[in-house]
């Protein structure tokens, strides 16, 4: 039946619906497509569609009557809960303020990560792996996803399952309820441990209004402006095909982006490993 | 039995209502098969015909639809929470509270709709990581990847502004510390960098414009509550209709 009103079979594959019906004619015969090797979108992949989004929705109505939306007691801003838990999607960041002042933790971190994840197309010139997954022909670029993707999942991951009271390491077979002792660790800046290992005088070399910059302060920027130029500058000195491939802009926000996000991991230890609060303080700021 | 099944079929099909509808007989045809997908508003955000790779699952996993659909789902029982709820502290708590003891299926659209708020947050996660390991972003797509990061970040934005409506202490306490980063945002924060040197104070920063005051109050729940039912989802829908025509636009880059 229909056939009285069958029309030619219009070819549409790579290329959208823009112009007319004779112009997608056009295209799709100079991209050499033959029906051959494409199949009708209906059934076809209308089908697996379908299907998908029954699955999907079979397993969210059975989540939802498994485990309805929880409801804690009325909203009060006289008892504060312990722990106060943002939602599951950002306790990546409200980990690290354990690590990081919330300016940076809760706004430039966060900011860098989207301004990161929107430059990606425009700073990976790789024509290579472009529609099919592939490691081989693009290391760099998924070797530095991935570690940014398991630090965030890891934050999370930490920050739902190991944080208690007082946003303390939490075991699963902890008991929740009781408090862990206060630190006895002390954390000191990390001028204040270059001044004391130096023996460097404590006295600001100048002032600038609120600022008394001592050579020990010098020193820590000098070591976190250093973290950068020479990380930019290594791979520029052995890795020049890397940097030719790229181009000075694209190389500079690549490496940029990449040693911030090495950073943090960095920060992490450091305060875990040798007890620093700070990498560098001003009056204004502390990182 | 399957003979009078197919008479039926054609005596309904070849109607005028039918047709006025459809525009097209019923898609058992190559030519209505592709009818279908030009004549449906829906349908047609597809091609006519994709690549025999494309019918590969392993290659999109989905996700890209699937989260559009977690979209449409909020979307439906979103409008059937907004029956029963009022934006105002007095009441809000106990709106919700209703919800799960005195209103037929209360529990039921507010679990769903919490639980897809989940579902679409993982997924747009999932999406981009599949789009990133296919290469799918490079040239002439780098676009509608900033679009698919556009709507990253709404998802989140919705997500969390919906998290307060409840009124209860989770509620409260999550948008609270939210709310202390925005505080300390530098150049806009009055706790932040540079804030107090710019004359940020508490009732004129970026989190009193966040919160329509010092603390989470009346004006922050209404506030969240117009941004949640009204203006977020209105800017997603835009650039989830950007992200699909630039799809099909730009082609799509994989086996498809």
């Amino acid at each position: 039946m229909a056939d009285k009103e069958s029309r030619p079979v219009v070819v549409v594959t790579k290329s959208g619906n823009s112009g007319g019906l004779a112009d997608l004619i056009k295209r799709t015969a100079a991209e050499k497509v033959g029906p051959e090797d494409t199949v009708l979108v209906w059934p076809n992949l209308v089908y697996i569609e379908f299907i998908s989004m029954l699955a999907v929705a079979v397993l969210l109505l059975s989540l939802a009557l498994y485990s309805p939306a929880p409801l804690e007691e009325l909203a009060s801003a006289d008892t504060t809960p312990n722990p106060t838990k943002a939602p599951w999607y950002f306790l990546g960041l409200q980990e690290l303020l354990v690590y990081f002042d919330p300016w940076l933790a809760g706004v430039v971190l966060p900011t860098m990560i989207i301004i990161g994840l929107v430059l990606i197309p425009y700073i990976d010139p790789n024509p290579r792996g472009k529609g099919y997954y592939t490691f081989s022909e693009r290391k760099f670029a998924v070797l530095g996803f991935i570690f940014g993707l398991s630090l965030w999942y890891i934050l999370i991951m930490i920050g739902v399952w190991f944080r208690g009271l007082d946003w303390s390491w939490y075991w699963p077979w902890d008991d929740p309820h009781i408090h862990k002792p206060a630190g006895a660790v002390k954390l000191v800046d990390l001028q204040v441990i270059i001044q004391n290992a130096l023996n460097l005088s404590e006295s600001p070399l100048v002032t600038l209004g609120r600022y008394g910059i001592t050579l020990a302060n010098l020193v820590t920027w000098a070591l976190l402006v250093g973290y950068f130029v020479v990380g930019i500058t290594i791979p520029f000195l052995f890795l020049r095909s890397f940097y030719n491939r790229l181009g000075f802009v694209r190389y500079n926000l690549t490496m940029f982006l990449f040693l911030a996000m090495l950073g943090v991991p960095l920060k992490i230890f450091l305060r875990l490993l040798a007890n620093v609060k700070y990498v560098l303080v001003t009056p204004w700021f502390k990182i | 039995m399957n003979n009078l099944l197919d008479r039926v079929r054609e005596n309904v099909t070849r109607t005028q209502v039918w047709k006025s509808i459809f525009r097209h007989g019923y898609p058992n045809t190559d030519a209505n098969r592709a009818l279908v997908m030009f004549s449906n508003v829906i349908l047609h955000l597809h091609p006519v015909r994709v690549r025999r790779g494309a019918l590969k699952i392993k290659f999109t996993w989905c996700l890209g639809g699937l989260t559009f659909f977690f979209f449409v789902l909020l979307a439906i029982t979103g409008v059937f929470l907004m029956f029963y709820y009022v934006p105002d502290t007095r009441r809000a708590y106990n709106d919700i509270k209703d919800l799960g003891s005195v209103i037929y299926f209360g529990s039921l659209f507010r679990a769903l709709h919490r639980w897809s708020a989940h579902a679409m947050v993982f997924s747009v996660w999932m999406h981009m990581t599949r789009v990133f390991l296919t290469g799918s972003y490079k040239p002439p797509r780098e676009f509608n990847w900033v679009v698919g990061v556009i709507l990253l970040v709404t998802t989140l934005v919705l997500s969390w502004t919906g998290y307060l409506l409840p009124w209860d202490q989770l509620a409260l306490w999550a948008v609270t510390v939210g709310s202390k980063m925005a505080e300390a945002s530098p150049l806009l924060g009055n706790a932040g960098p540079f804030g107090a040197e710019l004359g940020m104070t508490v009732n004129n920063d970026v989190a009193f414009v966040l919160l329509g005051g010092t603390v989470v109050g009346q004006s922050a729940l209404l506030r969240f509550y117009v941004l949640h039912c009204l203006g977020l989802p209105l800017i997603t829908a835009l650039f989830i209709a950007v992200h699909f025509w630039r799809i099909r636009k730009d082609g799509f880059s994989g086996p498809l």
